[in-house]
């Protein structure tokens, strides 16, 4: 059985409420400086920026303070935690937020770390700051006199938008190292109905829960691939919501040939071991390689067609059959978010799930100096490894920026960390490999189905570009479709646009991760390169 | 392996430029195949915005090609599938002060003696064609040939529409010759035999004409693109600030920048365009950004407001006189160019696919293809004259 980078569904072990819900107030220039750009100046750059307060940059940022780093964490959320440690607004008065979270021992106790810190001026917590991209901190000149040469920058600029629309504030900090901590997103393979109300991602279902104690429907079918199913399925059952069947694409089997790997990680085992008697307890049925092939409903779900799959997920003629619900939870796992990496040209490599993820060292350093990432940016891999690999990371980024305070105890606990997360990523792949989408998932694509629906492209029309029209890629598919150009730029649809294409998966390049004011643009320091 | 039957011509190029040389070759009743090392419009024409311009360019051969050019896509709009998304939409020049009214005036003098459609517009008519331009402007000239299509669905249905055979994702290897002459070119997976071949690789024409044993220098030309969200009309031609006609026909290698704005049949407002010569750097440049996004406020204040979804950049084909190559290369007999097009390839494609097919066929050319002709910058084998300038 596999586990998940997610909740166990039975009573948790609770670790106590943490200190306090939410994080001190942030102690950066964004919160106590005037109106407009927030620009922690170009002269007094900090040692190391993460992106991202998901388990892997909170890791990070806490252990490069502890360290002696000057640390600037910036994260999209309003709260650190990431999508993995997603809690209640407390507003809401949730009295355990911690009964929806395996491991929020560890959350609990970074958080602690993180006000602490923050509290003494050794982290400039920056929450509501998306960070849009990355560039070399230097002046157009210097970047001129560089071209051409091997020499790294000495230092970068992160740019972000900072607030909620529409009063956002352009923001800017510089530092002299980079941690990409930007964690993934939820593949979705479309279907048809795929687009009614009711349907939801299953990463978004547990979110619903977890940060809003809300369920989707009422009579909820968990769908896709991938071991968040489970846990998913688990959530939703404890939480009363009646889960008629799990449908995975992948067969549990395909488990069975990575034994070793599932051997060397004990914890996961109790932790499926966990799912597993959840989902007999609340009577919910797992269906192995089968897939919800359309989804049928008029102002909302009402059913799903469930059908069987043969090995590469091609649904088999006469195996299908009608699932009444009220909502369908569906997911196929994650697909790490990069762009800011590849923006900078950091190498990525094809991972065993068919995903993208970065290139990167047994210190978590990228391909470009200067620039770290940790956690699912470097491959699916869960919430444990994220925080070994955050740890990891900042010993590294310690160790570059001043070589003469790498203690040697801390050589000892790189050892500890750099076998844990060999251990971890070597059980990661297992089970990325077990949940890779098989080529033939396509065959309950009709051409009427809708695959990108900012823009409302059907799957005919892509095949007619790939085909026809002489787009090999989903690049050109976007160009000739406009797949792919709406305001999610691709995350929803990219993965099915590049199988339409016949193209393997490529890393996403996307100039800006998220949309950016004009304005912020034109009030761009004149001294960017 | 080999391939044995006759072509007449192959065209190295899926791009624009490449598919309107198919397009016209294949009218001309010639056999052609085309082959890319990329997709359709993989390369600049993916990249560009579709301009279709005459507004833009001073008196002479290239204006010539434009107007020519214009005239084709009228009828190819005709005859083509609607997605290729043809917009007379018209151009909009704009003038912060009189004195660049005076230059518009001049150099709008000499277009319309070639055959340009230009209407001056005093400064209390120009909210009449823009309701949303900035106020404060000393006037502009109205340019209704201005045209705009989907650059890569013009490529694609261009390439679908001329019946040639078409190799995508094969790099040209080897330019084949015998005895001098072009006989053909190899690609990892065959040979393609003809006895001429076209180089219309755009900003990568360069390379192929090297691999032919000759020289042609296109140098990259990059140039950014916002686009905003989607939006209501809120600009309706192609508006551009006067300065824009001096960045184009600059050759300098620093960043310049002027606002081109215009709307799109799906929504998004693109905003173009930069100028720089930094090679294949595929970094972004927040300055460029900068300069793009505040001109953009600067004619149309409403942009400040909305958001923009993505940038792109691409690589234009400069040529350093700034007029493509376009033609036989007399020091490799059988070779052809139709590359260097830089950013007006979109507009220029017809014009010169009908160029070259005519010099494939031996037929009279629709317009003096002396300005062209590929063997004007010296170097290279056997290079005939160097004249600095064009006539």
């Amino acid at each position: 059985m596999p586990t998940s980078p997610s909740d166990p569904a039975g009573p948790p072990r609770s670790a106590g409420r943490p200190r306090s819900p939410q994080p001190s107030a942030p102690t950066g220039p964004a919160s106590s400086g005037p109106a407009g750009p927030v620009r922690s100046g170009g002269a007094d750059p900090v040692d190391l920026a993460v992106v991202g307060a998901g388990p892997a940059g909170l890791a990070a940022a806490v252990t490069a303070a502890r360290l002696g780093l000057r640390v600037t964490l910036l994260d999209a959320g309003d709260r650190p935690g990431g999508q993995f440690y997603r809690h209640p607004a407390p507003g809401l008065g949730a009295a355990r937020p911690e009964a929806l979270h395996h491991g929020w021992a560890e959350f609990a106790a970074r958080e602690a770390a993180l006000c602490e810190h923050a509290a003494a001026g050794r982290i400039t917590y920056l929450p509501l700051h998306h960070v849009w991209t990355v560039v070399p901190a230097e002046a157009a000149e210097a970047a001129e006199a560089r071209r051409g040469q091997a020499a790294p920058p000495t230092g970068w600029t992160l740019h972000a938008v900072a607030g909620h629309a529409p009063d956002e504030r352009a923001a800017a900090v510089t530092a002299r190292a980079v941690l990409v901590a930007t964690g993934a997103y939820e593949r979705q393979l479309p279907f048809p109905g795929w687009t009614l109300p009711g349907v939801v991602g299953a990463g978004g279902a547990q979110a619903m829960l977890k940060g809003g104690l809300v369920l989707p429907g009422k009579r909820v079918v968990v769908a896709g691939s991938g071991p968040l199913l489970l846990a998913v399925a688990g959530s939703l059952a404890a939480a009363g919501a009646a889960v008629p069947a799990v449908v995975e694409a992948a067969a549990y089997t395909a488990y069975a040939g990575r034994v070793p790997a599932l051997l060397r990680n004990p914890g996961k085992l109790v932790e499926a071991a966990g799912y597993g008697g959840a989902l007999a307890r609340h009577h919910v049925r797992l269906l192995t390689r089968h897939a919800v092939t359309e989804a049928h409903g008029t102002d909302r779900i009402e059913a799903v067609t469930v059908a069987r799959l043969d090995r590469d997920w091609r649904p088999l003629p006469g195996t299908a059959r009608r699932i009444p619900c009220d909502a369908l939870a569906v997911g196929h796992g994650l697909v790490p978010q990069l762009e800011l990496a590849t923006g900078l040209g950091c190498a990525t490599r094809p991972g065993p799930d068919a995903a993208v993820a970065l290139e990167v060292d047994a210190l978590q350093r990228t391909s470009v100096p200067g620039i770290w990432s940790a956690g699912e940016t470097g491959g699916i891999g869960g919430a444990q490894l994220a925080l070994t690999e955050g740890e990891l990371a900042a010993h590294s980024v310690a160790a570059a920026l001043s070589p003469e305070r790498a203690a040697t105890d801390s050589g000892r606990r790189v050892e500890r960390l750099a076998r844990r997360r060999a251990r971890l990523r070597a059980f990661a792949d297992a089970m990325a490999a077990a949940h890779r989408p098989g080529d033939g998932w396509t065959g309950w694509l009709r051409d009427d189905a809708v695959v990108c629906r900012c823009e409302e492209v059907p799957a005919g029309r892509i095949r007619e570009a790939a085909q026809d029209l002489g787009a090999r890629d989903a690049r050109t598919v976007k160009l000739l479709t406009r797949a792919g150009m709406g305001w999610c730029q691709g995350r929803m649809c990219g993965p099915a646009v590049a199988a339409l294409a016949g193209q393997e998966p490529v890393a996403d390049r996307r100039p800006f991760s998220c949309p950016v004011p004009l304005s912020h643009l034109a009030e761009l320091p004149a001294t960017d390169r | 392996m080999l391939k044995r039957h006759s072509l007449d011509a192959v065209i190295i190029g899926a791009g624009v430029v490449g598919a309107a040389c198919a397009y016209y070759a294949a009218r001309a009743g010639l056999s052609v195949a085309v082959v890319d090392s990329g997709p359709v419009a993989g390369g600049t024409t993916g990249a560009g915005e579709g301009n279709l311009l005459v507004s833009d360019k001073e008196a002479g051969p290239e204006l010539d090609l434009a107007l020519l050019s214009s005239r084709l896509w009228t009828e190819l709009a005709a005859v083509l599938p609607r997605e290729v998304e043809y917009e007379p939409k018209g151009g909009l020049v704009v003038a912060p002060d009189e004195a660049t009214v005076k230059a518009l005036r001049n150099f709008a003098e000499g277009q319309r003696a070639a055959g340009v459609d230009a209407v001056e517009v005093p400064a209390n008519a120009l909210h009449d064609l823009e309701p949303h331009l900035a106020p404060g402007l000393a006037g502009g000239f109205h340019y209704p040939q201005d045209a705009q299509v989907q650059p890569a669905q013009a490529a694609a249905r261009l390439l679908a529409a001329s019946g040639a055979e078409v190799h995508l994702g094969e790099e040209v290897t080897q330019v084949l010759l015998d005895r001098g002459a072009v006989r053909g070119v190899r690609t990892p997976r065959r040979e393609l035999l003809a006895p001429a071949v076209v180089n219309a690789a755009g900003t990568w024409g360069g390379h192929i004409a090297e691999l032919a044993g000759t020289s042609l220098p296109v140098l990259p030309r990059r140039g950014f693109v916002l686009v905003t969200e989607p939006l209501p009309r809120v600009v309706r031609h192609k508006v551009y600030a006067a300065d824009y006609i001096a960045d184009v026909a600059s050759g300098s290698a620093a960043l310049q920048s002027s606002a081109v704005v215009e709307g799109t049949p799906a929504g998004p407002v693109l905003i173009g365009a930069t100028r720089e010569r930094v090679g294949f750097d595929r970094s972004l440049s927040t300055q460029a950004l900068r300069r793009l996004a505040s001109q953009a406020a600067a004619l149309f204040p409403v942009l400040a407001g909305v958001r923009v979804l993505r940038t792109y950049h691409g690589f234009r084909p400069y040529l350093p006189d700034h007029l493509p190559a376009i033609g036989p290369d007399p020091r490799r007999p059988g070779l052809l160019h139709a590359c260097g097009h830089e950013g007006a390839g979109i507009g220029l494609a017809p014009a010169t696919g009908l160029l070259i097919a005519a010099a494939l066929t031996g037929a009279e050319p629709a317009l003096p293809v002396h300005p062209f002709r590929p063997d004007r910058f010296g170097s290279g084998p056997g290079a005939a004259d160097t004249p600095e300038e064009h006539p």
